[in-house]
């Protein structure tokens, strides 16, 4: 078996949840950060392993999902210019925004194209020097780097035709939110693993000291989960609260320094609107002054957005842990994958989208 | 938020004002930029989130925790099948 | 035709155009002279049959002993629009025959014969016409089916990314065989005739956008031959059915769904090839999910399992196949995947486009 199936055998998942349910006495609530993190647990069925007394929560970790729609208007706009190239990741053509989405755009002519990385989307700049091209940078800390590195080399290049539309997010504060909400029920986090392995975790001790609640940095595979979910429950009985590192194989306490040293030098920490969330403080990154002229926001002067979201939606809340999909009366019937009315319910990792496709209709619990 | 794969490095190159690789996983060959780590060396293995290397991954760390799990394992403390059905 | 340099003004009032023997122009679709000549020399040159040769605007054909033999006519029509026209493993060419052989083949009946519709555009470099007819001949000739009917049409540059290829297929269903998605039974036993995503993951490979190269080849394939073995070892199959678009994980919730029947399947079983598979991983898909064109689906009551699959693996397309899965009464109408760590997840069917993501 090669390292990395080994990091997906069911045997030794099954030896990790036994110690798991060795070892709980009581309920406990934790939450898992990372989108990525809510697909691989629905994808593997790993909820259905574990003793009744954990509950997982699933977090805002979705960049996809919290981008305010005031942003997803913006991108509707400069997709729609005859003379643009709107590249993106695919997660984001269809997130609903007030009028459409970006598949919308495209049927009507715009040129809508998707990426794997943003570097590739410097490439079709380079080769379309007649046209704007723009890349929807969205993404929490791991999607930093190669959103930075695109701006570096389009200015190394010189390039005149390429901007970014930024939507970056930030861990730390939105677990704050979470912590510091009078309905809050999670007490112990899931670090997202890629996050830290470019930021490190070094961030994190303050909050988990303030809060007192354990976190674990950890993986995606079904063992790298079994183990940080196991590592949280140690701590929950024994009444710890400490950052721990259970993806010890990609993640470093300090991080990867070059990129962060990059990312300080290009971004800076801004306010931002989470959808279905509000404001919060310093929670994102923007682009520094002297990158204004590859901040699509500034080239293409988008005016007056009048933003409407649906009423009925409680991503927002959903988002935070506090409520389930199933506790929306729109869910599965008014808001499917095919007819989302929010963003939950658009991304593949979106928790309303995770619970329509995998656990809508399971005979097990729900 | 965190889509990567690990692959191993097979070639290192500058293209643009980057220094570039090029990453097996595993069949499947793809660029990334190896900006961020620029000690990493043909054989190493690179984690890439779109297009990108962020870190690389260590095997002998890799190889440690599973070693804890083969632990657990043989500790193999049984709990009736039942407690562990699904439902 | 003149070489003088003035116009004439008898004979044609319109001109001979240029030979552009090397790309296809609007006048090859105009049903003149140059249409004439695009299928004499490009089509009827390859696509040969005595009811293409009679060159009328259908096809009369002959069915076995129709008078004496008892059963149906089956018919199925498909288009075909893949982009690059050209990719590892196959062509739009090979694809437009084998698509609509198996179609066919799915019911029970033997495939017999074939019609093709043609849109080219403006532009097509005529090479790449002949190497895709050329792909058409030799799948037809595996498969052992006649082209009997075609048309050709050109559209104006930009219209039809190269080309369009629509194919029609004709078949014969002997009496007493009863083949179709409604038909699975609790306790029956699925079957898969080999490695899912080859052909999704081929294509998106050769399209070039996402930037990764591979090796995977499609397995787009003439199936006819490895169904009728199967319904030879097992004759009283349920059903057949391709997971094309959509993949395996749609099809099986369209057959759940009008069986009304629960099918469940082992994650550990499901055979797909270890590069797909990584391929999969780094864009973010599910390979239960990718378009396959050269496996089918076989649903056959479980005594004739073990035969229904070592027919299969006899056969050249066949070899990787394996047993997947069960059908069970409950819960009706859903597909249920025993995942390799030993959970549940209920598998959807797909509900837009399969998008690459970075969450």
């Amino acid at each position: 078996m090669s390292l990395l199936d080994s990091f997906r055998d069911g045997k030794k998942v099954r030896a990790a949840m036994d110690e798991i349910h060795r070892i709980v006495t009581r309920p406990w609530t934790i939450m898992e950060i990372c989108g990525g993190q809510t697909h691989s647990i629905m994808q593997y069925g790993l909820s259905d392993l574990l003793p009744p007394q954990i509950e997982l929560v699933h977090g805002p970790g979705c960049p996809v999902c919290v981008t305010s729609i005031e942003l997803i208007d913006k991108a509707l706009a400069i997709a729609s210019h005859p003379n643009v190239i709107f590249t993106t990741f695919g997660d984001m053509l269809r997130v609903p925004g007030s009028n459409g989405d970006l598949f919308s755009v495209r049927a009507a002519g715009g040129q809508v194209r998707i990426v794997y990385s943003p570097l590739d989307a410097v490439q079709i700049a380079l080769k379309n020097p007649d046209k704007q091209v723009v890349f929807f940078a969205i993404g929490f800390e791991t999607t930093a780097p190669p959103n930075v590195y695109s701006v570096l080399q389009a200015q190394a290049l010189d390039l005149q035709n390429f901007s970014i539309l930024v939507s970056q997010v930030r861990v730390p504060p939105a677990m704050e939110a979470v912590l510091s909400s009078p309905h809050n029920r999670v007490q112990a986090f899931l670090a997202a693993g890629h996050v830290n392995a470019v930021m490190g975790y070094w961030e994190y001790l303050p909050v988990a000291e303030k809060y007192r609640v354990p976190i674990v940095v950890t993986g995606f595979e079904p063992l790298d989960l079994t183990q940080g979910i196991l590592w949280a429950v140690r701590q929950l009985e024994q009444g710890t609260h400490e950052v721990q590192n259970a993806y010890s194989r990609v993640v470093t306490k300090e991080g990867n320094t070059r990129a962060q040293q990059a990312i300080q030098k290009v971004f800076m920490e801004c306010d931002r609107n989470w959808r279905g969330i509000g404001m919060i403080p310093m929670s994102g990154w923007r682009l520094r002054p002297e990158f204004a002229r590859f901040d699509a926001e500034q080239r293409f002067q988008v005016g007056d957005i009048q933003t409407h979201e649906s009423e009925i939606c409680i991503a927002g809340l959903i988002l935070q842990g506090i409520k389930k999909p199933f506790d929306c009366p729109a869910f599965g019937t008014l808001c499917t994958p095919q007819t989302p009315l929010g963003a939950t319910m658009v991304s593949s990792e979106g928790t309303c989208a995770a619970y329509y496709n995998y656990k809508r209709n399971t005979p097990v619990k729900g | 938020m965190c889509l990567a794969v690990p692959g191993k490095i097979i070639s290192i190159y500058q293209e643009n004002a980057l220094t570039m690789c090029k990453v097996d996983f595993g069949g499947v060959i793809r660029a990334a930029c190896l900006e961020a780590n620029p000690e990493a060396q043909v054989g190493d293995y690179a984690v890439v989130h779109a297009g990108f290397v962020i870190s690389l991954l260590s095997e002998s760390e890799a190889q440690e925790t599973l070693n804890l799990f083969k632990e657990m394992e043989q500790m193999g403390i049984e709990l009736p099948d039942e407690e562990l059905k699904e439902g | 035709m003149t070489t003088s340099s003035l116009p004439h003004l008898e004979g044609p009032v319109c001109p001979m155009p240029l030979n552009h023997g090397d790309q296809i122009v609007m006048g090859d679709g105009s049903g003149g002279q140059m249409s004439q000549q695009l299928i004499t020399n490009v089509f009827q040159s390859r696509l040969t049959s005595e009811a293409l040769a009679a060159n009328n605007d259908f096809g009369s054909v002959a069915f076995p002993n129709a008078s004496q033999l008892k059963g149906r006519v089956v018919v199925s029509t498909d288009s075909h629009i893949v982009a690059p026209l050209v990719f590892p493993g196959g062509d739009i060419g090979k694809l437009a025959v084998c698509g609509t052989v198996n179609d066919v083949s799915m019911s029970g009946a033997v495939p017999l014969y074939l019609t093709a519709g043609f849109i080219l555009e403006e532009g097509l470099p005529t090479r790449l016409l002949e190497q895709i007819v050329d792909s058409m001949r030799d799948a037809a000739q595996e498969a052992g089916v006649q082209f009997v009917a075609g048309d050709t049409k050109v559209v104006e540059k930009g219209k039809a990314d190269g080309m369009f290829i629509n194919t029609t297929g004709i078949g014969w269903l002997p009496e007493g065989t009863s083949i179709g998605g409604e038909c699975a039974k609790p306790g029956d036993v699925v079957l898969v005739s080999g490695t899912l995503g080859d052909h999704g993951i081929a294509v998106l490979s050769a399209r070039g956008e996402l930037g990764f190269e591979t090796e995977v080849q499609s397995d787009t394939a003439p199936l006819n031959g490895l169904i009728q073995a199967v319904l030879q070892a097992a004759p009283h199959t349920h059903v057949l059915r391709d997971p094309t678009r959509g993949g395996l994980a749609t099809t099986l919730n369209e057959i759940a769904a009008q069986s009304k029947v629960a099918i469940h399947l082992d994650e550990t079983a499901i055979p797909v090839n270890p590069v797909v598979r990584n391929a999969c991983e780094f864009l973010g898909f599910d390979p239960l999910y990718i378009a396959n064109e050269g496996k089918v689906i076989v649903i056959v009551p479980p005594n004739e399992a073990e035969a229904a699959l070592a027919a299969m693996r006899h056969n050249h397309y066949g070899q990787n196949a394996a047993r997947v899965g069960v059908v069970e009464a409950t819960p009706a109408g859903l597909v249920l995947l025993k995942t390799i760590i030993g959970g549940t997840r209920v598998l959807n069917t797909l509900a837009g486009e399969i998008l690459p993501r970075i969450c």
